[in-house]
């Protein structure tokens, strides 16, 4: 068998792929963090809650309506979506003149309604969801065996995340976000519904972190706390990337997954902490973040 | 407009020192007719509600990561008296100058940024040592340090006994809630509120706002652990509970409901939520939906507190 740093090379890759797994929902999530608070200027602690909820309506669908995992793909982040908006409409547009914290605290709030009602429903145990059958089985691809599903989730992350980037980046709509996030009354004096757009990106944010609860169903088992412990790790990826940039969120995500497989590789008693202690040196070496602005 | 140079030393405000006679008082005749463990419990929480509000409330900093020095430090303050025989004032000075030096680390990172960001980095430093709380192996794990021996304080006042330990915590408490009280009416304090207030200009001025943050957010985590030190004492264990995210969340509720910014707030704050937890144990897991609740009412309708919309209410300082 083929060692690198007498390491077999089958561990190796299998948890180069496992980490680009988690590199991409970490990316996922970023980016929809960095987008509504990009809009917003609100940290959406219930991005988790979301997540997760993500995960739930593709198991509802399936065991009540028999919609397969396709299905749900689609009409998920949908559902999770309009939740958002929802939230929006109800609480956050309230918060949008006071501190920042308020936002904070009030998307906190509603993650622990949103998990403590999942919990007290489906109890702390998970529930498995089927992997669709057209992904089953995977590639020898010599070094490694590549499960299909795997390679599906990375590669629609990545499709979804650069599309993101596209939209906002390249479009006329999304210079009309940019302009809304540089300065939202003039935009508004242009005549653009600056209130429903920012309605809209919120919803849009949630429906990705919606979308990512789908992609990790099949992988992990769809449980109420899936996205509570997540979501701090996302934090600190945010935090290490800054959210100035939206190819930043993308990037930090993937490579911080990255590090975290090699990690479990070379050094698994770091393997929950890897990330944190990585904030902690970009703290000190590049306060800003590795793609943000100063302040 | 105000020199903030010559910062004026506000007076006790007569509104402040009746309320603290009523606290006071309050606190000698309670464990007559309540449970006096759930009134240590509760002056514990108090304390490091107290400790949380002097960083929310005056410098600004919202910090989502406090169980960390009052989790690391009831870990400290446990096995202190526990495995090195410490008598309890020592443990729990063991406990407080963890949570100190842990504080000192935490929050020279979490200062380099400002804002939302500084509630992120505090949430993730606070992670990542839970995560380490539950790898080490003097914290035992899923079950923690439990059976604390509660000891002799000063070597002859036997806390087995439940009327030395309530008057224990009660001092305790006392002494940090008028440091506290203390810590925001002094010059030091003015510079504070002057930074929550508009850091440009202080800094402007010439104050070097990253170092009062930092003294601040050191002072704040030493009570915080000096408060979970004190539990570890009364409910003899120390546990994972106390070092994870959701205390973090509860302890920023506990503010929240009281009155941010309010010096008698955190108090009543901790009173509510601990008694809510209390009387709704029945109930299990529906506490966090409540919790969750209540959190958003208060953010959406009910910003003051309990305490703020009282002083607002009667015209009064609290």
């Amino acid at each position: 068998m083929v060692e690198i740093f007498g390491i077999p090379s089958q561990a190796l890759f299998g948890q180069l792929l496992l980490g680009l797994i988690n590199g991409s929902f970490y990316a996922l999530l970023s980016l929809g963090l960095a987008v509504i608070f990009g809009m917003l200027n609100i940290i959406n602690f219930s991005h988790g809650a979301q997540y997760m909820m993500g995960a739930f309506v593709a198991y509802f669908l399936l065991q009540y309506f028999g919609l397969n995992y396709w299905v749900a793909l689609l009409v998920a982040p949908i559902v999770v979506g309009c939740f958002g908006i929802a939230i929006e409409r109800l609480f956050l547009q309230w918060l949008y003149k006071l501190d920042h914290l308020y936002g904070l605290l009030l998307t906190f709030g509603v993650a622990l309604i949103v998990e403590g009602l999942f919990r007290n429903q489906f109890g702390s145990s998970g529930q498995p969801y089927q992997m669709p059958d057209q992904l089953v089985g995977g590639q020898n691809l010599g070094f490694m065996f590549l499960p299909n599903y795997r390679a599906w989730v990375i590669a629609l992350s990545l499709g979804v995340c650069l599309t993101t980037w596209f939209i906002i980046e390249r479009t006329k709509l999304g210079s009309y976000l940019r302009a809304a996030t540089e300065n939202p009354t003039l935009v508004r004096a242009f005549g653009i519904n600056v209130p429903r757009m920012i309605t809209l990106t919120y919803g849009f944010g949630v429906g990705l972190a919606g979308l990512a609860g789908v992609m990790a169903a099949p992988i992990y088992n769809v449980s109420p706390q899936m996205g509570a412990e997540l979501i701090i790790v996302v934090f600190a990826v945010v935090v290490i990337g800054g959210m100035g940039s939206i190819m930043g969120a993308i990037v930090t995500g993937f490579g911080l997954g990255v590090v975290e497989g090699l990690t479990k590789v070379f050094f698994p008693e770091a393997s929950n902490t890897v990330i944190f202690i990585i904030m902690a040196i970009v703290l000190l070496i590049r306060p800003a973040g590795l793609f943000g602005r100063r302040g | 407009m105000v020199d903030i140079t010559r910062p004026t030393h506000t007076k006790t405000s007569r509104s402040e020192a009746i309320a603290f006679v009523l606290m006071v008082g309050f606190f000698m005749v309670a464990p007559a007719f309540i449970y006096p463990v759930f009134l240590m419990k509760m002056l514990c929480f108090a304390l490091f509600a107290c400790a949380f509000n002097l960083l929310i409330g005056y410098v600004g900093l919202l910090s989502f990561g406090h169980a960390l020095y009052f989790g690391w430090a009831s870990y400290l303050t446990a096995h202190s008296a526990k495995v090195w025989g410490f008598p309890p004032e020592l443990a729990i000075l063991t406990g407080a100058a963890t949570a100190a030096l842990f504080g000192l680390v935490a929050g020279s990172l979490a200062i380099r940024r400002q804002g939302i960001y500084f509630a992120m980095i505090t949430l993730a430093l606070a992670q990542m040592m839970f995560f380490f709380a539950l790898q080490a192996k003097f914290t035992g794990g899923e079950d923690g340090i439990q059976a604390v021996p509660r000891g002799w304080l000063f070597g002859f006042i036997n806390l087995q006994d439940q009327t030395n330990m309530y008057i224990t915590v009660l001092v305790i408490f006392l002494a940090g809630f008028l440091l506290i009280y203390r810590i925001i009416n002094s010059p030091f304090g003015e510079v504070l509120k002057a930074i929550r207030e508009n850091e440009a200009r202080a800094i402007s001025l010439g104050y070097k706002t990253e170092r009062y943050k930092l003294v601040a957010f050191v002072l704040s985590a030493t009570l915080a652990g000096v408060a979970g030190g004190t539990k570890a004492i009364v409910l003899q264990i120390a546990s994972l509970t106390d070092v994870n995210w959701p205390m973090s969340g509860e302890v920023v509720l506990m503010a929240l409901v009281g009155g941010l910014g309010t010096v008698f707030g955190p108090v009543v704050g901790a009173f509510v939520i601990i008694a809510m937890q209390n009387y709704l144990a029945q109930v299990g897991t529906w506490v966090t939906v409540i919790q969750g609740v209540v959190f958003v009412i208060c953010v959406l309708l009910f910003r003051r507190g309990i305490v703020g919309e009282l002083a607002n209410l009667l015209r009064i300082k609290l």
